[in-house]
This record gives structure tokens, C-alpha cells and sequence, in this order.
């Protein structure tokens, strides 16, 4: 039996395989921002603020991830609005991940006595010192092994951009697929690529929950 | 000037729900006076307390602290809420002790004393740290600058926590149950330390279960029950001889409920 054809595909497909980890990494720092942004209007004592971030996060809750990336490569090209695939594939990630990283967090700041907050208070700290200073901190702790649970499987997701042509590995494989009538072989071989993104990441999760958590 | 008024509560009213915990409470305590309150639980002293800090927001009536209300302000003659910036310029003169310390879990002792000095008054740290170092040598505990709350009993954790008060240097120090989370072996090094600051001329409020403590400290005290003040007067005179029939029962009942612990320690 011979494996010259992963000496054909692999070239293609880690180059594919650094599409994927990119795509990753700037939806998750989009997320990741955009997510405490929510949190925070979430927590607002405005009203209106609040309901404003709950709805967005029940309704982007509410669909299919997929469904947002439609929405912004082929929906919004209608009102002049045009985004390179994988542009478009970034920001329907973030979008998405944003609603699931604004409950962590809220979650993560709900866990915080509220003596802490109010010992803060009596130091003459404002708001923004409270959260700066006394919050987000010991927040922090409890937020991290969610998250990074949350990049694990952001990492996967990305699989759904190549139903948008966005360049990355899941796309690339179905292009090899349809070339070289091969899918157990391929996919198999790129199922262990996902396997050897993930595996170094939820090892590390496990280890930040031991630190943390101890 | 010893007379003057340091704290002035004029027809304070706390509600929650249908139940009112505070009913038109009037009080003024003096610059450098050591006030205690006492009262069964849920009489309403902590919330006395929490309002002054502006923990809670009055339902009705308000504070003033060295002439300045707390929490709402006179403007154009009309009452406006006042902002956050402003209720956290009141604060930095309040000390307040929790009875659950609340110190902060990721700092370690001397770190929890800089926090305030450091970010709210902007202090540099080498100007900073002598100071916090002072005051924890001041509570005893010098020794554990670099210690995690964690790592400290109850007693050496309320002991930070007071010295991170005294950090902002408050003009009114204020101590809801300081004492009331801690084992009993724990309870004395607490109380000697608010005692060295009653001696340096502190002006505190303590709401305490200790009657003892009470007495030694206080140049007065006030008696709650049911959201009001019901009873007030110096220390000797309101433990040898209590007037109003409250105190006495109250009084009755907390010399019961020690004398049962003692019995049953024995």
C-alpha cells in the first residue's frame, strides 16, 4: 500500500491548516472583545442597555452559526455590504461566539461575592476601579477553563466557512475529495490534523483548571 | 473642636418589600466619638450602618458626614442623586469593617492595604508602601505583608482588613459585627486593635454583640429594636441600671444566652 498521495495533499493542506488556526485566532480575539462588551451592558444598570445585549444574545443563541455566516457573505452584498469570505467567516464567528462569551463572563462576574464589590466601594473606588481592580481579577479564574473550552470549539467550527468558500482546511479537503476519490483516506488524514489543533489546547485547558481550580 | 458634629442621620427610613427596617431614625455623632450599637438581630443596625456608607439607599431621609449629604445633594433647591464619582470622593473618608472581612482573594495582605492608597488617592508606591507596612506592623502582622487571605486565620484577615481601612486615612470608621464571623479564641486580638484606635481618638460607629467590648469602648450607646432607636445613654449607665424596659430585656437576654455558653463550656 502506498501513501504517496499524502506527499500530494499535504503541502496544500497545511497551508489550508494555517487558514484554519488564523481564522480561529481573530474570531476569538473578535468574540472575546466583543463578548465583555455585551457582559458589560448586560450588567448595565441602565435598563435599556441591558435588554439591548439580552436580546442580541437570545436571538444569536437561537441560530445556527452557519446561518450567520449566510447572512453576512451572501445576504448583505444586497445592502452594498461586501466581505471577502473569509472576512465574512471571521466576523459571523465572532458574531456568534460573542453571545456565547458574554454568558461565561456574566456568569464569571455573578460569581463574585458581592462583599467584594462593596469592600472596593468603601476604598472610594468607582465603578470602572471596582471592576478594574476587584472583578475581573477573581473573575478571571472562573471565566478561563470556559473560554478556552469555548476555543476548542471554535476551532472545529471553523469547519462550517468552507460552506462559504472561506479558504481554510475543511474546504481544501472537500477540494482534494472531489479530485482524488479518496474521502476515507482524506478525511481521515485531515480528521487527525483537527485532532492535532485541538488536543494540545484541551490539555492546556486541563492544565489551567488544575492551576486554577486546585 | 471636640463638640462638633461628625455624622448627622435626620429621619432615616429603610424599607425592603413590605418590611420596614429602619423607621425615622435621628442621630448625630460627634468628631472622635466611639459609639456602639446594640439590639437584637434584625433590629436594624446593620442597615443603620449601610445607609451611612451608602451601601443602601435611604427610602426616606438622609446623611450628612462633616456637613455634606451623602448620596443625594441639594441643587437649585431641588434633591439630585449624586454620581458615582462623587459617592466614591464620600467613601474614601469612611473606613468600613465587614463582619465577612471581604478582603480581596487575589492580593496578598500588603497588596490589599496599597490597593486604595495606590489607585484611588494615586499615592506613589514608596510613599505607599511605608504606610501600608506601618499599619500592618500596627495590627501585628507585619510579618505576613506577602500572605494570601487564604492563608490567614479569620482574626489576622478582619486585623488586615482594618488596616486596609486606616490606609485611606477616614476621618469615620465604621464596624458592622466585626467580630461576629470569628471563633471565639479569635475575637480578642480583633477587638484590641479597635481598641488602640478608640485611644487614638478615632470617631467610630461599632455594632457589636459584645456587651463587654461595648462598655470598655463607647463613650456611648444607642439601643435598637425594631428599626428605631429605643434606649441611648452612656455605658455604666445603661448596663447598671437600664430605665427603658427593652433594653432590660434585651439586656436579660443576652446575659442568659452567655450564661449558657459558659455552662455549657464547662
Amino acid at each position: 500500500m502506498s501513501f504517496a498521495w499524502v506527499n500530494d495533499w499535504m503541502p496544500e493542506l497545511l497551508v489550508a491548516a494555517l487558514g484554519t488556526l488564523r481564522m480561529t485566532a481573530l474570531a476569538f480575539l473578535l468574540a472575546a472583545f466583543l463578548g465583555l462588551l455585551l457582559a458589560l451592558a448586560r450588567l448595565s444598570r441602565r435598563a435599556s442597555l441591558s435588554r439591548l445585549a439580552f436580546g442580541y444574545i437570545e436571538i444569536v443563541r437561537g441560530m445556527p452559526a452557519v446561518m450567520l455566516l449566510f447572512l453576512i457573505y451572501f445576504a448583505l452584498t444586497s445592502w452594498g455590504i461586501t466581505l471577502g469570505a473569509f472576512a465574512a467567516a471571521v466576523v459571523g464567528l465572532g458574531l456568534n461566539g460573542a453571545a456565547y462569551l458574554a454568558e461565561i463572563y456574566r456568569a464569571g462576574i455573578g460569581a463574585i461575592h458581592p462583599g467584594q464589590r462593596e469592600a472596593a466601594q468603601m476604598l472610594g473606588m468607582r465603578h470602572f476601579q471596582v471592576m478594574r481592580y476587584v472583578i475581573f481579577p477573581q473573575a478571571l479564574r472562573v471565566v478561563l477553563p470556559p473560554m478556552a473550552n469555548y476555543l476548542i470549539a471554535l476551532l472545529k467550527d471553523t469547519s462550517i466557512a468552507s460552506l462559504i468558500s472561506a479558504p481554510e482546511l475543511m474546504l481544501r479537503a472537500r477540494d482534494l475529495s472531489s479530485e482524488y476519490f479518496m474521502p476515507m483516506q482524506l478525511y481521515l488524514l485531515v480528521g487527525a490534523m483537527y485532532l492535532a489543533m485541538a488536543y494540545p489546547l484541551s490539555r492546556g485547558v486541563r492544565y489551567m483548571e488544575l492551576r486554577l481550580l486546585k | 473642636m471636640p463638640d462638633q458634629t461628625l455624622v448627622e442621620v435626620a429621619g432615616l427610613s429603610k424599607r425592603f418589600g413590605d418590611v420596614e427596617v429602619l423607621k425615622h431614625v435621628d442621630l448625630a455623632v460627634r468628631a472622635g466619638e466611639k459609639l456602639a450599637v446594640i439590639g437584637p438581630s434584625g433590629s436594624g443596625k446593620t442597615t443603620l450602618l449601610r445607609c451611612i456608607a451608602h451601601l443602601e439607599k435611604p427610602s426616606a431621609g438622609h446623611v450628612t458626614i462633616a456637613g455634606e449629604r451623602v448620596g443625594s445633594k441639594l441643587a437649585d433647591g431641588r434633591v439630585v442623586e449624586m454620581s458615582d464619582r462623587e459617592i466614591a470622593r464620600i467613601r474614601t473618608g469612611i473606613g468600613m469593617v465587614f463582619q465577612r472581612f471581604n478582603l480581596f482573594p487575589h492580593l496578598t495582605a500588603l497588596e490589599n492595604i496599597l490597593l486604595g492608597p495606590l489607585k484611588v488617592l494615586r499615592m506613589p508606591r514608596e510613599q505607599a508602601e511605608p504606610i501600608a507596612l506601618g499599619l500592618l506592623a500596627k495590627v501585628g502582622l507585619a510579618h505576613k505583608r506577602d500572605a494570601y487571605p487564604e492563608r490567614l486565620s479569620g482574626g489576622q484577615q478582619q486585623r488586615v482588613a482594618i488596616a486596609r481601612s486606616l490606609a485611606m486615612q477616614p476621618k469615620l470608621m465604621l464596624f458592622d459585627e466585626a467580630t461576629s464571623a470569628l471563633d471565639p479564641e479569635l475575637v480578642g486580638e480583633v477587638l484590641n486593635v479597635i481598641r488602640q484606635l478608640a485611644r487614638e481618638g478615632m470617631t467610630m460607629l461599632i455594632v457589636t454583640h459584645e456587651m463587654q467590648f461595648a462598655e470598655d469602648v463607647a463613650d456611648r450607646i444607642i439601643v435598637m429594636d425594631h428599626g428605631s432607636i429605643v434606649d441611648e445613654g452612656p455605658p455604666h449607665e445603661l448596663f447598671r441600671s437600664p430605665s427603658h424596659p427593652r433594653t432590660q430585656a434585651f439586656l436579660r437576654a443576652v446575659l442568659e444566652r452567655q450564661a449558657m455558653a459558659t455552662s455549657s463550656a464547662a
